[in-house]
C-alpha cells in the first residue's frame, strides 16, 4: 500500500467541496456519526438534501460564508492506496493557502464547471501547478449533468485546456467528465457518458503510477541534527541525522560535504539505530563519515560524482505570500530546508502575470500573491539544484526577520 | 531491492523529519504526554529519530485528576523505561491556586481547565515548543492546523493568521513569549496509528484491550463508573466487556463494548467500525459544531 498526496483546486462554486465529500462518502470514509452531524447542520440551512460540501468546511467563518479559506487535509484509503487530500481554497485572495497545499502534492485535480469551461481561475490554478512542478494533472470537468452530459461540451473544454497545458508545459494531463453532486464517474463509470472510455476518478487515482515521482538518481542529503550521545560506550559517536531528499546512498560512497567542499566517504548508515547497507529517498537516516570533519546543521552531503550547484547569488522566482509588500533591497532570512542564511532581494526583473504568464514590468512594490523574477544574494553559499531539475533541493522560503512570518516561496532557477 | 516505501514507512519518515527539526530549531522542547496511544506513538517515533542518543525531550503530563489509573501507571513506567524526565502538573493545583470554578454537571469535565495548567506549565519551564499527538483526521478544526502551529503568548491559535507551510520547510521562528505547538503525526489517521503500534509492537496501557468494567449507559455511550461522575437513581449501570478506543479523562471518554484482547483483534475492530473515534468516545465534543475550534483558539493543544 502506498501513499498519494493530491490537491483539489477550483473556483468558487465549481463543486470542489462536493467532489471531496463525494469521494469520502463513496469510498465509505465518512462514518455514521459524521454523517449524522452534517445531516443536523443541513437542517439548519435552507435546502433540504444532505450537503456533502459540509463535510469539508472546518472553520466557523467558512461555514458562515460558504467558502474555503485555508487548506484542510482529508484522508481516505482504498485497499491499495492511502490518499491525503489538500482541500485548498480557490479564491485569489487565498492563493498563499493554496500554495501551502500544493507544495506537497504529486497530483492536482483542477475543477472546471462544464457550463463555464476554462476560466481565469482555471488558468491561475494551472499556472501554480506548473510553477510548483506538480507531476500529474487531472482536469475534472464537473457538473456534466447541467449540460446534459454533452460530449461536445466536454470535447471543447478538452481542446481549450490542452492549449493552456501546452503553454504551461503540463505534460501529464487526464480529462474526466463527471457530476460530483450525482456521483457520475466518481467511483464507477457513469452510464450517462457512454462516449467516455476513460477511468472513473477514483479508479484513476488508485491506479496512477507514482514510482517515478521520487528522484532516485541525484543523491541529496542535508544535515538536520548532529547526534552525539557523549556517553561512555558511545563516546566517539557522531552521526548526521537527516532525510534523504533524493537518490540512494550506500556505505562506501565517495561524498562531498557542501558548502565546505570537503571529500570523504560514507562509513556507516543507520535507520532508527540499526545499521543498513544502503538507504534511499525519502528515508530518515543517520549518516557517518569516514573522516573527522566539521559538519553541522544545514550542510549537504552529496555524492562526489553528482554535485549540486554552490553559490551565494541566485536567480529565483518568488511567490509573495505576505500582506507587507516586498521592495528591492529588503533583507530576510532564507531557509533552504534545514539551512538558514541571511538574504537580500536585489533586482526584481519582472512580474509574472498569473493569468496570462506574460512578463510584466514591476511598478513599485511586490504585493501579496504576486510572482516575480528576482536575484537573491545570500550571506553564505547554498548547495542547491534548480527547482525544475530537482524540486526538493531547489525550494526555499523567505522569513521576515522582525515579524518571523513566512513571506515568500522561493523557486530557485539557477 | 525495491526503492519504494509503503505508506506507513513514508509517514514514519515524515514524522521523524519533523521531530529532528524541532530538536534543532528550539531550545526548550517538551512532549505533551497523556498516556494515550497517540502520545505513545510520538514517543516511539522520537526514540527512533534520535537513536542511539538520549531521549531528548521531557514528557509533560497535565493531570486532570480524572485519569485512568492504568494510564498513569503506564506513564510512570514508560518515562523510566526510556530514561525521560517526567513533569506532572495537576489541574487540581491550578484550581486551588487560582480559585477557578470547577465545571458542574453529571459528567463534569476538567478538559477546558487543562488549558490553564498547560499555559502555566509552559511558563514555568519556559518551553518554547510543545509536541502534541493531535491528528488532522480527528476533527474538522484540527484538519486545518499547520504542523508547526504558532501560538501567541496566551497560547491562542488564530486560524486566519496561519503561516504558509511550504514543502517540508518548517519555520519555527518566534518572538519571546510565543510558543509553537508541533504535531508530528498530523497526517496519520486513527487506523495508521493502530497499524503502526501493531507493526512496531509498542506496548499500550491495558485499558486499550478488552476488560470487565462497570459502566453507566448514557445516550448510548458507556461511561466508566468513577468517583468523578454523578450517578442518579434511575441510571442504568451494567458490568460489561469493554475496551477504550481513546484514553482521556474518565469523565469525558467513553468505552466501547469489545472482546478484543490482542492488537490484531483491536485493529480488525477499528477497520470494521462505522463510527468515528471522537464520535464514539468523546463526550466533550458533542456540544457545539465548533467545540474544538473554540478550545484551540483558547490555547488548548
Amino acid at each position: 500500500m502506498d501513499l498519494l498526496r493530491f490537491i483539489t483546486a477550483g473556483s468558487v462554486d465549481d463543486g470542489k467541496s462536493t467532489l471531496i465529500g463525494r469521494l469520502l462518502y463513496d469510498s465509505k470514509s465518512i462514518l455514521a456519526d459524521q454523517l449524522e452531524a452534517i445531516e443536523r447542520s443541513t437542517k439548519n440551512k435552507a435546502n433540504g438534501e444532505i450537503d456533502l460540501a459540509l463535510l469539508t468546511d472546518g472553520l466557523r467563518a467558512e461555514r458562515e460564508q460558504g467558502i474555503t479559506i485555508d487548506v484542510a487535509y482529508r484522508y481516505f484509503s482504498t485497499p491499495n492506496r492511502k490518499f491525503i487530500i489538500a482541500d485548498a481554497p480557490g479564491h485569489v485572495q487565498y492563493t498563499r493557502n493554496m500554495i501551502t497545499g500544493a507544495s506537497n502534492a504529486s497530483l492536482i485535480i483542477v475543477l472546471v464547471d462544464a457550463r463555464h469551461g476554462v476560466v481565469e481561475q482555471t488558468r491561475r490554478h494551472s499556472i501554480i501547478a506548473s510553477l510548483l512542478k506538480i507531476p500529474h494533472v487531472v482536469v475534472a470537468i464537473n457538473k456534466m449533468d447541467l449540460v446534459n452530459f454533452s460530449e461536445d461540451v466536454y470535447n471543447n473544454i478538452v481542446i481549450d485546456y490542452s492549449n493552456v497545458a501546452k503553454q504551461l508545459g503540463l505534460n501529464d494531463v487526464t480529462y474526466i467528465p463527471m457530476s460530483a453532486l450525482q456521483g457520475d464517474n466518481i467511483v464507477d463509470r457513469s452510464e450517462h457518458t457512454p462516449w467516455y472510455d476513460g477511468k472513473s476518478l477514483l479508479q484513476f487515482l488508485e491506479e496512477i503510477e507514482l514510482d517515478n515521482d521520487v528522484n532516485l538518481t541525484d543523491a541529496r542529503f542535508q544535515v538536520q541534527f548532529v547526534i552525539r550521545p557523549q556517553t561512555e560506550e558511545l563516546h566517539d559517536y557522531r552521526g548526521y541525522a537527516g532525510k534523504i531528499a533524493s537518490g540512494i546512498y550506500k556505505k562506501g560512497d565517495a561524498v562531498t560535504v557542501l558548502p565546505q567542499n570537503i571529500q570523504t566517504t560514507i562509513s556507516q548508515i543507520e535507520i532508527a539505530g540499526k545499521e543498513v547497507e544502503e538507504a534511499f529517498a525519502p528515508q530518515a537516516v543517520v549518516l557517518h563519515l569516514a573522516d573527522d570533519i566539521d559538519v553541522g546543521r544545514g550542510d549537504s552531503i552529496v555524492k562526489t560524482n553528482d554535485l549540486p550547484q554552490t553559490a551565494s547569488e541566485l536567480e529565483v522566482l518568488l511567490c509573495w505570500l505576505d500582506d507587507k509588500p516586498l521592495q528591492a533591497g529588503n533583507k530576510y532570512l532564507l531557509q533552504h530546508n534545514s539551512r538558514t542564511v541571511r538574504a537580500v532581494v536585489r533586482n526584481i526583473e519582472f512580474k509574472l502575470d498569473v493569468n496570462s504568464l506574460q512578463q510584466q514590468p514591476v511598478e513599485g512594490t511586490v504585493k501579496l500573491n504576486e510572482v516575480v523574477k528576482a536575484t537573491i544574494k545570500t550571506s553564505a553559499p547554498l548547495a542547491y539544484d534548480s527547482f525544475d531539475k530537482l524540486s526538493t533541493n531547489g525550494c526555499a522560503i523567505l522569513i521576515d526577520e522582525t515579524g518571523n512570518s513566512t513571506v515568500a516561496a522561493v523557486l530557485i532557477q539557477s | 531491492m525495491s526503492y519504494r516505501l509503503n505508506y506507513l514507512q513514508e509517514l514514519e519518515a515524515e514524522s521523524i523529519y519533523i521531530f529532528r527539526e524541532v530538536a534543532a530549531q528550539f531550545e526548550r522542547p517538551a512532549i505533551l504526554f497523556s498516556g494515550g496511544k497517540d502520545s505513545i506513538t510520538l514517543v516511539q517515533l522520537a526514540k527512533k529519530a534520535f537513536a542511539p542518543g538520549k531521549f531528548p525531550f521531557p514528557l509533560v503530563h497535565i493531570d486532570t485528576g480524572h485519569n485512568f489509573q492504568e494510564a498513569l501507571d503506564y506513564r510512570d513506567w514508560l518515562a523510566k523505561e526510556i530514561g525521560a524526565e517526567l513533569i506532572v502538573r495537576k489541574v487540581e493545583d491550578t484550581i486551588n491556586a487560582k480559585n477557578l470554578t470547577e465545571p458542574k454537571g453529571k459528567f463534569a469535565s476538567r478538559n477546558w481547565l487543562q488549558t490553564h495548567t498547560l499555559l502555566d506549565t509552559i511558563e514555568e519551564f519556559k518551553f518554547d515548543v510543545c509536541i502534541g499527538g493531535a491528528r488532522r483526521d480527528e476533527e474538522k478544526a484540527r484538519a486545518k492546523e499547520r504542523i508547526f502551529s504558532v501560538r501567541n503568548d496566551f497560547g491562542e491559535w488564530d486560524p486566519k493568521l496561519q503561516r504558509p507551510e511550504l514543502w517540508n520547510i518548517f519555520n519555527g521562528k518566534i518572538h519571546k513569549g510565543e510558543n509553537v505547538r508541533v504535531f508530528p503525526i498530523s497526517n496519520w489517521t486513527e487506523l495508521d496509528v493502530w497499524n503502526y503500534i501493531k507493526e512496531e509492537n509498542v506496548s499500550l496501557p491495558s485499558i486499550y484491550f478488552s476488560h470487565e468494567r462497570e459502566v453507566l449507559i448514557h445516550e448510548g455511550q458507556l461511561i466508566a463508573i468513577s468517583p468523578f461522575i454523578t450517578i442518579d437513581a434511575d441510571d442504568v449501570i451494567k458490568t460489561m466487556q469493554v475496551r477504550y478506543r481513546t484514553v482521556g479523562d474518565m469523565t469525558c471518554t467513553a468505552a466501547v463494548e469489545s472482546n478484543a484482547t490482542t492488537l490484531d483483534e483491536v485493529v480488525n475492530e477499528i477497520k470494521a467500525t462505522r463510527i468515528s473515534e471522537r464520535g464514539e468516545t468523546r463526550i466533550d465534543d458533542r456540544v457545539t459544531e465548533a467545540a474544538m475550534e473554540d478550545r484551540k483558539k483558547g490555547g488548548y493543544f
